[in-house]
């Protein structure tokens, strides 16, 4: 399946989750948040959120800025 | 603390608010943070493939609270997602709340940025919004319970001062939360007129950190706000059309 990860087209294995994509990335175990398709998903369920075939995935950190 | 920055709930020993874009590198950035002694700061929020990481584990090194924007956002729904990733990631309801009407001046979308900050209020957020330097849009922003107001003194990064005293003078008037002067800082003097119209801080972030030597400007603008909330506490004398000898006449 596929879904859109921080802008680019990404393979992912059947039945992945957050935290699969999250791990994919390499991000930070601390400091990262998560939207599925424009919604917050909270760190508690990450492991058990799914993400679907077409879905869209943002990683976001904090960054300098401002 | 002796006259502290009062927003929301928390105190501040320290009325200079600090941005951390622009700085050459993350040395940099924290021996001018240290200089301005800062106890509130801006970060960004990006996807983590982007480069600038580092500032956080920066932040908490040196005890200075975060304070996530929504830079770059240009519509309230936008600029309200981010807020919720800013509040996920960094475990803080406090956001610099930022809608940007358009990439060449970067002025406040205030229609969209009214919309934000009322939703984020609602959703618990302590909301600080960039506005324009408009009286009205920085009352009706309090309205909806905002828990300061953010007007600029001129478009982010230019460093062209504060183009319009008299609406800050208006703003502060009649304002109810801390007014806070953001954008436009381009040198100390800036900072202390700021302070000296009666804003209770100054947020900055270029004005230092691309400077030639960041390290002293941070140092300047610590000053300059501490200066300007002494005189304008101490009270001005009125000006005056003609000169008014200050000795006394000559007694031949």
């Amino acid at each position: 399946m596929k879904a859109r990860v921080n802008g680019e087209q990404r393979e992912l294995a059947d039945g992945s989750t957050v935290a699969t994509v999250l791990d994919l990335l390499g991000a930070p175990p601390s400091g990262v948040a998560v939207a599925l398709d424009g919604e917050v998903v909270p760190r508690a369920a990450w492991a058990s959120t799914p993400v679907p075939d077409g879905s869209a995935v943002e990683v976001l950190t904090a960054v300098q800025g401002g | 603390m002796d006259d502290p920055l009062v927003i929301a709930d928390r105190e501040f020993g320290s009325r200079l608010i600090m941005g951390t874009g622009g700085a050459a590198n993350l040395s940099v950035l924290e021996r001018a943070l240290v200089a301005s002694g800062t106890e509130l700061t801006t970060v960004a929020m990006r996807r983590v493939d982007a480069t600038g990481g580092g500032v956080l584990d920066l932040l908490r090194r040196l005890g200075i609270d975060v304070l996530p924007n929504t830079a770059g956002c240009r519509g309230a729904a936008e600029a309200v997602l981010t807020a919720r990733l800013a509040r996920e990631a960094l475990e803080t309801d406090w956001v610099k709340l930022e809608v940007v009407a358009d990439e060449q001046t970067l002025l406040p979308e205030p229609v969209e940025l009214l919309d934000a900050a009322e939703q984020l209020v609602d959703d618990g957020f302590t909301v600080l919004p960039y506005t324009n330097d408009d009286p009205v849009l920085a009352r009706r922003l309090e309205d909806v319970g905002c828990a300061a107001v953010m007007p600029l003194g001129s478009p982010i990064g230019t460093g062209l001062g504060i183009r319009n005293p008299h609406n800050i003078e208006l703003i502060v008037a009649r304002a109810g939360v801390p007014v806070i002067l953001d954008a436009g800082i381009g040198t100390a003097s800036d900072a202390a007129l700021a302070m000296e119209l009666g804003c209770s801080a100054v947020l900055l972030a270029t004005a230092v950190t691309r400077a030639q030597d960041p390290l002293r400007m941070a140092a300047a603008m610590r000053a300059a706000v501490e200066a300007g909330r002494l005189a304008r506490a101490a009270g001005r004398i009125p000006q005056r059309f003609w000169a008014h000898a200050s000795s006394p006449a000559p007694d031949v």
